[in-house]
């Protein structure tokens, strides 16, 4: 059996459209996969669907989907992707709008429903993970509740053989292991096997990160080209070993330095990997450049798969009040510091309206110790520095009075403080529970358009 | 020996990421024969006492010989957890950078 070429066409949802484009051009692909969802995306679209019900899938999915589609279609490259967000079956039919659009003849749109378990959890009081709270705690706050589904529910919407399989929540490694499961016929319960695919699925997930992205450190670790950078396909062979690489004559670098950096990113022990499919173990995985910018990976492997599906919930939390102002020139650092002193003799007044007393805040320099702290910060004189203040609030009102109170310092503050920015944002965040997965039902709905 | 400070940046690369409150950090040997010297420089105590003013809770390492990589989990290290950090780098992204500023004790 020849190996299965899946690509990586997207590694978050702002990512660049025109490497995508050029890996289902040169690729030749078995599949293209566009993984668009960070942990707070389904939340955010899910308050956009709110206001518009037609809202709530990628808003980039039409601009996507244009660029694409054409080629895909053409040579008969199946397109997968979780850009459905909070309103997957709305994904659907934008998909089927652009087809009518571009004037292709036909487009099958399978889309994947039933991640979102809202319902479930407002009835089930489930513990918070890393917390001592209960689903309850956030009565009236709670925004969205999505299962991370597995391969098993892109299954059987790729037996339909669509042009395009759409989801909402999915575990990010799963879009690239349900096309494998599906061509390869792998068992749902070969444990080892799925634990190969899932090392494949982590390797392509963020897209230009295993390619050259993200590593780049001028005169020491050097990457050409990045503002062409290959995004990477992976050719896997039956038995899930597998060649990570990128098209020729693209920027970038796959090595086992770029392979290693994100086999291991955001895993937490590497030995037991939880994902919705399988429990991975990368620890005995071994890179072995072959050149050419091609890396074979081996040795992944997997135990059983965790009992319970996780669940991610978004919702309300409160106000983030900020503004920033400028120094620069001899006496910047003291000049912001002595910013930063006013700001927190106003932050510490009760007398002033809304009071913004006691509350959670950082007050930083930019340029000094805005990202470590103080201990690790510089000790330097920097030629500039920025004043930030953040501030968490209750209300809107108080929000704003942050942003405010550092506008002031043009007037009443230090001598030469410019560039002041001010912003107050609504906070969407997220906690996460676990379900059984009894309680998470799937299903596929098939959409189609024809000329 | 060079009379100029070595530090960890010479010879390894490093990545974070994230994960709610916690951040997971991967320091790899740029030359897999500096492993060794690595993996002996980056104790847990070590990495704690370096970001002790970021990371507040428990740090967790992982030692990967054949993958020549030391790697971490820190503990209530994002400031209440990416989405609702007060942080500018919410995501502790930058946070590698401030390990390969570690001295090698050559």
């Amino acid at each position: 059996m020849k190996p299965l070429r899946i690509g990586a066409g997207a590694g978050y949802a702002g990512d660049r459209i025109d490497p995508a484009v050029d890996l289902a051009e040169r690729g030749q692909l078995d599949a293209l996969v566009f993984e668009c969802l960070a942990e707070r995306t389904i939340a955010l679209a899910q308050l956009r669907r709110h206001t518009d019900p037609q809202q709530g899938h990628d808003p980039l999915l039409a601009a996507r989907l244009r660029a694409v589609l054409p080629v895909c279609v053409a040579r008969g490259i199946p397109i997968i992707t979780n850009m459905g967000a909070a309103h997957p079956l709305a994904a659907g039919h934008a998909a089927l709008a652009v087809a009518r659009e571009l004037q292709l003849p036909r487009l099958r749109v399978a889309v994947v429903l039933g991640d979102d378990v809202l319902a479930w959890v407002r009835q089930n009081d489930a513990p918070l993970l890393d917390s001592a709270d209960t689903v309850r705690s956030m009565d009236g706050r709670l925004i969205s509740a999505n299962a991370y589904l597995g391969a098993d529910a892109l299954l059987p919407a790729l037996a339909a053989q669509p042009d395009v399989l759409i989801t909402g929540r999915v575990a990010d490694p799963s879009l690239f292991l349900a096309p494998l499961m599906h061509h390869f016929g792998w068992a749902a319960n070969d444990w080892p096997l799925l634990g190969k695919g899932l090392a494949v699925g982590h390797l392509l997930e963020c897209a230009a990160q295993v390619s050259g992205g993200y590593l780049a450190d001028p005169g020491r670790l050097d990457v050409p080209d990045l503002h062409r950078v290959g995004f990477p396909l992976a050719e896997v062979a039956a038995d899930g070993s597998a060649v990570i690489t990128k098209l020729p004559d693209t920027g970038g670098r796959v090595d086992r330095l770029s392979c290693t950096a994100q086999l291991l990113y955001e895993v937490e022990d590497p030995g037991a990997y939880l994902q919705a499919d399988v429990t991975g173990d990368f620890s005995p995985v071994r890179f072995t450049e072959l050149g050419d910018d091609r890396v074979s990976v081996q040795g992944a492997t997997g135990t059983e798969r965790p009992a319970q599906l996780k669940v991610s919930l978004g919702y309300t939390d409160g106000f983030i009040g900020e503004g920033q102002i400028s120094y620069a020139g001899p006496g910047a650092r003291e000049r912001g510091e002595l910013a930063l002193d006013i700001l927190r003799h106003r932050l510490a007044d009760d007398r002033l309206h809304p009071s913004l007393r006691g509350l959670e805040q950082r007050a930083e320099l930019i340029g000094v110790n805005a990202m470590h702290g103080p201990a690790l910060g510089s000790d330097r004189e920097p030629y500039e520095v920025r004043v930030r203040l953040a501030v968490r609030c209750a209300t809107r009102g108080q929000a704003q009075r942050v942003g405010q109170e550092v506008e002031a310092l043009y007037l009443n503050g230090p001598a030469a403080g410019g560039g002041v920015t001010q912003s107050v944002r609504e906070v969407v965040a997220v906690a996460s529970t676990l379900i059984p997965r009894e309680a998470v039902q799937t299903r596929v709905e098939l959409l189609e358009w024809t000329s | 020996m060079t009379t100029s400070r070595r530090i960890l940046r010479d010879i390894a690369l490093a990545r974070s990421g994230d994960k709610g409150n916690r951040a997971t950090l991967t320091v790899i040997a740029l030359d897999p024969a500096d492993y060794p010297r690595i993996e002996r420089l980056l104790t847990t105590e070590r990495v704690r006492q370096h970001l002790a003013g970021v990371v507040q809770g428990e740090v967790r390492r992982f030692a990967l010989a054949r993958l020549q990589a030391v790697h971490f989990v820190l503990h209530d290290a994002l400031a209440g957890g990416v989405t609702r950090s007060l942080a500018l780098d919410a995501h502790g992204k930058t946070l590698s950078a401030a390990l390969l500023d570690l001295p090698l004790d050559d």
